[in-house]
C-alpha cells in the first residue's frame, strides 16, 4: 500500500537514511526496528512530509506523495504519532481529538460565520467521532478534561487518538510505548493489536524487543541508516548482521 | 458543547443592560468621549485577540491596520461617499494590505513575526505622518463628517451627531464583533486556531494547513481592526498618526494581557478598565507611568489570565459554593 524506494537523506554530509526502500502491507502491523540513531523518526519524518528526501520516492497507492506538505500527505490517509508525546496540552481532551477530525469535514471560515446547515451537521458529526475516539482510547469519562491532567499512559493513548480519529489508512506510531511502565505496556500493545483489527494498517518504531515480537507481522531493521535485515520476526530475530548490531544480547532478550 | 452556569449568564445580561443604560448615567461629555473610546479599543483589541491570543501570532502592526481605517474612512467620508459605504470599503483595503503582508510574513513564526510586523506598523506610522497628500501630514484630517444618519420609514432617521447616538452606534458594533468571534472561536474552525498556537507541528501533522489558517485569522484580524479605526475617525471627527502609532499597538497589547489573552470578554475589560485606571491616576502626572509598569509587572506574574483569568477563579468559586 505504501511504498518506500530508494530513500535517502543527507544532513550536511551525514546520512541519516541510506538508500533505503520498503513496503507497507495493507492490514499488516510493520516494526522499523534499529539501534539509536539509526534513522528510524527520520524515516517517519520523511514518509509524513516533516522534512523532504535528498533523493527517492514515498508512493501510497501508485501515488508519488514525495515533496507533498506534512497537511496534504495526513489527507492521503496517514496518520503519525511523534516520539515525544505530541498533543494540544492547552486544551481538553475532546478538542484534541476534534482537531484530528477537522481535515475530513468542510468546515471553514464562511459556514462558521454563518452556522451553516453543513457546518452544523459536520460539527456535530467531529463532536460524534471524537466521541467514539475517546471510548476508544479509553478516555471517554475524561473528555472535557484537560489535557495536563491525564496520566502518561493516558496522553501517549490520547496522541494514538488524535493520529486515528481522521480514520486514517496506515497509522505510523513513533515509540508509542517509550517510558512507560510493563503493565502499561502490555495494555498500549493491545491496544494496537485493536487498531488494526478496526482495520488500519500500523507501522511501528520501537525500542523494546520482547513487545515487537509478539505483535508485529514482519519487522524492518535499520543500523547507520541502512535496512540490513526484513521479515517475520522469527527470521529477523537468527539474522546475524541484527544480532551484531545489537552486541549480540538484546535480540533475543 | 459547554453551557455557562446561570450566574454567568446573569452577570452579562446585567453588564449589557448597563451598557445600553449608561447614557443616563454618565456625569460628564468627557467621561463619555472616554468609554466610547473606550468601546473602539475593545473592538479593536478584540480583534488583536483573534490573531494574538487564540491563533497565537504577536501581531505588532496592529494600529497600523487601525490607522488604515481610520484614514480611510476620513478620506472617503470627506469626499463625499456615505460612512456607510466608506466604513467597509476601508476595512477591505486593511483586510486586502494584510493578506499581503500575511503571505509574505506568515513564513517567518513567533518573535521573528512579532518583529516583522513591528517593521511594517512603523513604516505605516512614517506613511501617516509623511503621505500628506491622503493624510494631512503630521496635523492629520480635521472635520470628517459623522457617520451619514440611518433613515428609518415614518419616524425619520437616525443621526449621530450626539454622543448618545455614538455611544449606541460603537456598543453595536462592539457586540457584532464579539457575535462573529464567538462563532469563530467556539467552532471546530476556532479549535484549528488554537491548534496553530499550542502545536503546530502537531496541527500540521494532523492535516491543518497552518498557513492558510494563520492567513485567515490576520486578515480578520486586520478587517476588524480597521473598522474600528474607521468608527474612530467619524466619532474623534479628526484623526492624526497618533491614530496609527506603534504606542497604539502596546496599548492594544496591554488592554488585551491585562484584560485576559484568549478570552472573548478579557480584551472587553481590559480596553475599560486600564483607561479608567489611568484617568484615577492623573494626578501622579508623569509618574504614573512607573506606577502602571509595575502593576502590569505584577498583573502578569500573580494574574497571568488577566483579569477574566480572576473573574473566572472567583467564578469557579462561586460554582462550588453553589454545589456545596
Amino acid at each position: 500500500m505504501l511504498r518506500v524506494e530508494n530513500l535517502t537523506k543527507r544532513f550536511h554530509g551525514l546520512v541519516a537514511v541510506n538508500d533505503l526502500s520498503f513496503e507497507i502491507n495493507e492490514g499488516e502491523i510493520l516494526a522499523i526496528i534499529g539501534p539509536n540513531g539509526a534513522g528510524k523518526s527520520t524515516v517517519f519524518n520523511l514518509i509524513t512530509g516533516t522534512i523532504w528526501p535528498t533523493s527517492g520516492h514515498v508512493i501510497i497507492d501508485n501515488k508519488d506523495i514525495t515533496g507533498f506538505k506534512p497537511h496534504n500527505i495526513t489527507r492521503e490517509g496517514i496518520s503519525r504519532t511523534f516520539q515525544t508525546t505530541s498533543l494540544f496540552d492547552q486544551l481538553r481532551v475532546i478538542d484534541n481529538l476534534m482537531i484530528g477530525y477537522r481535515w475530513r469535514t468542510k468546515i471553514g471560515f464562511w459556514n462558521t460565520l454563518f452556522h451553516t446547515k453543513t457546518w452544523k451537521d459536520q460539527q456535530v458529526e467531529a463532536y460524534l467521532r471524537a466521541m467514539e475516539t475517546a471510548e476508544f482510547v479509553g478516555l471517554a469519562d475524561k473528555a472535557e478534561s484537560f489535557v495536563s491532567t491525564l496520566s502518561q499512559e493516558e496522553q501517549k493513548r490520547l496522541a494514538i487518538g488524535i493520529g486515528l480519529v481522521s480514520k486514517p489508512r496506515i497509522l505510523l506510531l513513533d515509540e508509542p510505548t517509550g517510558g512507560l511502565i510493563h503493565e502499561e505496556t502490555d495494555r498500549i500493545t493491545g491496544f494496537i493489536r485493536r487498531i488494526r483489527e478496526q482495520g488500519t494498517t500500523v507501522c511501528v518504531i520501537e525500542h523494546k524487543m520482547r513487545m515487537i515480537m509478539g505483535l508485529v507481522d514482519r519487522i524492518v531493521v535499520l543500523n547507520y541508516g541502512k535496512k540490513i535485515a526484513e521479515g517475520s520476526p522469527e527470521v529477523v530475530k537468527k539474522d546475524q548482521a541484527v544480532i551484531e548490531a545489537y552486541l549480540g544480547g538484546e535480540a533475543d532478550a | 458543547m459547554l453551557t455557562k452556569p446561570i450566574h454567568t449568564k446573569i452577570a452579562y445580561i446585567v453588564l449589557l443592560a448597563a451598557a445600553l443604560l449608561l447614557p443616563f448615567f454618565i456625569p460628564d461629555r468627557y467621561m463619555f468621549q472616554v468609554v466610547i473610546m473606550s468601546i473602539i479599543f475593545a473592538i479593536s483589541t478584540s480583534a488583536m485577540n483573534l490573531m494574538t491570543g487564540f491563533t497565537g501570532q504577536l501581531s505588532l502592526a496592529h494600529a497600523g491596520f487601525f490607522g488604515i481605517g481610520a484614514y480611510g474612512v476620513a478620506n472617503l467620508t470627506k469626499a463625499g461617499i456615505s460612512f456607510w459605504i466608506a466604513l467597509p470599503i476601508s476595512a477591505l483595503i486593511a483586510a486586502f494590505v494584510g493578506l499581503l503582508l500575511g503571505l509574505l510574513t506568515l513564513r517567518t513564526k513567533g518573535p521573528y513575526f512579532a518583529i516583522v510586523t513591528l517593521c511594517f506598523g512603523v513604516i505605516l506610522y512614517i506613511t501617516a505622518g509623511n503621505w500628506i497628500e491622503v493624510t494631512g501630514g503630521h496635523n492629520g484630517i480635521f472635520g470628517i463628517p459623522r457617520p451619514s444618519p440611518i433613515p428609518i420609514p415614518f419616524i425619520g432617521a437616525i443621526e449621530f451627531w450626539s454622543q448618545t447616538a455614538q455611544w449606541y452606534l460603537v456598543l453595536a458594533f462592539l457586540l457584532l464583533t464579539l457575535f462573529v468571534l464567538n462563532r469563530l472561536v467556539y467552532s471546530v474552525f476556532g479549535l484549528g486556531m488554537m491548534a496553530c498556537r499550542n502545536n503546530d507541528a502537531l496541527a500540521e501533522s494532523v492535516g491543518i494547513n497552518i498557513f492558510r489558517t494563520k492567513l485567515i485569522s490576520f486578515v480578520l484580524c486586520n478587517f476588524i481592526a480597521a473598522a474600528a479605526g474607521g468608527l474612530y475617525a467619524a466619532t474623534m471627527g479628526a484623526v492624526s498618526p497618533s491614530a496609527a502609532t506603534y504606542l497604539l499597538t502596546f496599548n492594544f497589547l496591554i488592554f488585551m494581557i491585562l484584560g485576559g489573552m484568549a478570552t472573548l470578554a478579557g480584551p472587553v475589560l481590559g480596553a475599560f478598565i486600564i483607561p479608567i485606571i489611568m484617568e484615577a491616576l492623573q494626578f501622579l502626572g508623569d509618574y504614573r507611568l512607573l506606577f502602571f509598569g509595575a502593576l502590569l509587572i505584577a498583573a502578569i506574574i500573580y494574574f497571568p489570565q488577566g483579569v477574566y483569568g480572576g473573574l473566572r477563579q472567583l467564578n469557579q468559586k462561586v460554582a462550588a459554593w453553589r454545589q456545596s
